[in-house]
């Protein structure tokens, strides 16, 4: 029967190109929208690269504007700012990946322990629950403990401590890697630690059960069997995080600062820069190399962790 | 032995754990009891966990005149409901001719699609593009088109899904009917791949509702601000104070400006507005949010 079927379908629809485009233009034309969308969102911008060897002028667009080569990277790494932005954006990120790798699996494997249901269930919920916020609703709640004047910590904290002056923390730069830090920490540990908790489940049963009839206990079987077994999404989620380390969340360096001028030197990263040179002090060549700089370098590193992945679990590479 | 220390895990585990959950929860506390107190005790303690007085003047003050504040919350809803269509309906056509196996091309359509996960233009380029040529500057359109409308990895996701779960028997079967393609997709694929696309719809809205990245780069002037969404309301809010207390001397200048600074309370609870709906959705979707997390689903 499926046999006969499927000649039918071959002499149906392989006789002719215009059978082929009877059975296939149909999917293309579903497919359109979506493709569509993608060349003008996407690949547009990505021939507007070249605006960074150009000087942009607005009415011309992109396409009008004369040529000036080099000249925009020139005054780009001219400045300290190349140097600052690159370093922020890369120790930032490092940070990240290492803290967040750490505290996800922490809080996965103490989820998973959990043998009340219900408890689990809830632990489990509200772990994701800062996930689900916007930067400008985190940039309100660091507001509310860190602000100069009616701060939770100014207000509450430091007196406890006999500090009654306050400490005015949107103008020292030197306190905001920790405060970006665990704003970020208290945010992305939940998708990190589910997809820990889905590796976890995903363990067989049987090699616990064999450890403990070896006599081993539930840390030993934690040290023995369930890290080894993490090691591969560790790597794995490691490298795709060093193939993002170029880019970093716009709105947690620009509106959990409140974009305060006087943190830029720790809170200054590629992305906030180039929006800033682009939309605040006008300097769109800066911008552009910058953006270009950033697409260039980002996409190398994508593509370097890919091959990297595909080499040691090719179902997670994104390639 | 081995009972005992079971327990003593079970034990530090919970402890550890609801101090964790105490982390997470008492943020949004304090947001809370900021946007109830009393604004004269607010000035004198500052924000606090346990206000000398309480008072409602902020949750009255949103609904006495806060015009702006629900056109700010309709556009929210708007904008969130039509991305999320959009969205769903172009990835979930685009993942299923992905998923036909024999599709013509389909090498090299799956690699258009990568592609732009690989490699973008940056802003530079796509802010020239839609303020130039689109002209989408202060239009509805400015908030729901860029970035958000399609995912590649989550387009991936779908198909992936289609692939697994739908049999290959139903579209032979469904051929043999003679059903259109378009009827396969309408009464095979969308049904069968319900689960999914309520999950991917789930993250889009989601980046939807706490978009305020296209508001800012988009919406200008005051024909700007009368479509920004709740996102951008409060992110102009914060900018003005700011603003504010970094120019002290302009402070006095524009007296009138700062006046419509709504008071300190007001802004929390118009923060705290903003989350309500998800926190109160959340509880019943969250089987959706953890599964999209665990295949590896990413906002808008």
């Amino acid at each position: 029967m499926s046999d006969v079927t499927m000649l039918n379908v071959h002499k149906k629809y392989k006789g002719s190109k215009l059978a082929a485009l009877k059975r296939w233009g149909p999917v293309y034309i579903m497919m359109a929208p979506g493709l569509i969308y993608l060349f003008i969102n996407n690949y547009i911008p990505m021939a507007g690269i070249v605006s960074a060897f150009k000087k942009i002028d607005f009415n011309l667009g992109i396409w009008g504007s004369p040529w000036i080569g080099l000249k925009n990277f020139k005054f780009l790494f001219a400045t300290d700012d190349a140097f600052i932005i690159t370093r922020n954006t890369l120790l930032y990120n490092l940070a990240f990946i290492f803290i967040n790798m750490i505290c996800g699996i922490f809080v996965a494997i103490l989820i998973t322990e959990i043998r009340n249901k219900v408890a689990k269930k809830i632990y489990q919920s509200m772990i994701l629950v800062p996930f689900l916020m916007s930067m400008v609703i985190l940039s309100y709640i660091v507001y509310a403990f860190f602000s100069g004047e009616n701060g939770f910590i100014n207000n509450t904290i430091l007196p406890l401590f006999g500090n009654t002056e306050g400490i005015s923390w949107y103008s020292e730069p030197k306190y905001w890697p920790f405060i970006i830090v665990i704003v970020n920490t208290w945010k992305g540990v939940g998708y990190g630690c589910l997809i820990y908790i889905a590796t976890i489940n995903g363990i067989d049963k049987s090699l616990y059960e064999a450890a403990s009839l070896d006599g081993a206990g539930r840390l030993k079987q934690i040290r023995y069997i369930l890290l080894p077994c993490l090691k591969g999404t560790v790597i794995t989620l490691t490298l795709l995080s060093v193939g993002r380390i170029f880019y970093s969340d716009f709105g947690l360096f620009y509106q959990v600062t409140q974009n305060a001028g006087q943190l830029l030197r720790t809170t200054n990263v590629i992305d906030t820069y180039v929006y800033r040179a682009l939309i605040t002090s006008g300097s769109i060549g800066m911008s552009a190399a910058a953006g270009f700089y950033q697409s260039v370098v980002g996409f190398c590193l994508v593509l370097i962790s890919n091959l990297i992945v595909r080499k040691i679990d090719a179902d997670s590479a994104l390639f | 032995m081995r009972t005992r220390e079971t327990k003593i895990i079970q034990s530090i585990a919970h402890v550890i754990l609801i101090l964790i959950t105490f982390m997470i929860i008492m943020p949004f506390v304090l947001l809370f009891m900021s946007s109830i107190t009393e604004e004269n005790t607010l000035i004198r303690n500052g924000y606090s966990f346990f206000p000398e007085v309480i008072s409602m003047e902020s949750y009255a003050y949103i609904f006495r005149e806060g015009a702006k504040i629900f056109r700010a919350y309709g556009v929210t809803i708007l904008v969130t409901a039509i991305g999320t269509l959009l969205n769903t309906a172009l990835s979930s056509t685009l993942a299923y001719g992905l998923s036909i196996k024999n599709l013509p091309f389909k090498r090299v359509v799956s690699f258009f699609v990568l592609f732009t996960m690989l490699f973008n233009g940056g802003l530079v380029p796509s802010y020239l593009m839609w303020t130039g040529t689109f002209e989408i500057t202060n239009t509805i359109w400015a908030l729901i088109v860029p970035n958000y409308m399609l995912s590649a990895m989550n387009v991936f996701l779908i198909r992936t899904y289609y692939v697994t779960s739908i049999p290959d028997a139903l579209y032979e079967a469904a051929e043999i009917d003679g059903a259109s393609t378009f009827g396969v997709f309408r009464n095979i694929v969308l049904p069968l791949g319900k689960p999914i696309l309520i999950t991917m719809g789930l993250f889009a809205g989601l980046g939807y509702w706490n978009d305020w990245t296209n508001g800012l780069y988009y919406l200008r002037g005051i024909s700007g601000e009368k479509l920004y969404s709740i996102q951008n309301l409060l992110n102009r809010m914060i900018s003005q104070i700011q603003f504010l207390s970094q120019n002290s001397s302009a402070a006095s200048t524009i007296s009138g400006e700062a006046a419509k600074v709504p008071a300190t309370g007001v802004r929390m609870a118009i923060a705290f507005v903003a989350i309500l709906p998800i926190l109160c959705i959340y509880p019943f979707l969250q089987k959706y949010f953890q599964e999209g997390i665990a295949m590896g689903a990413v906002k808008g």
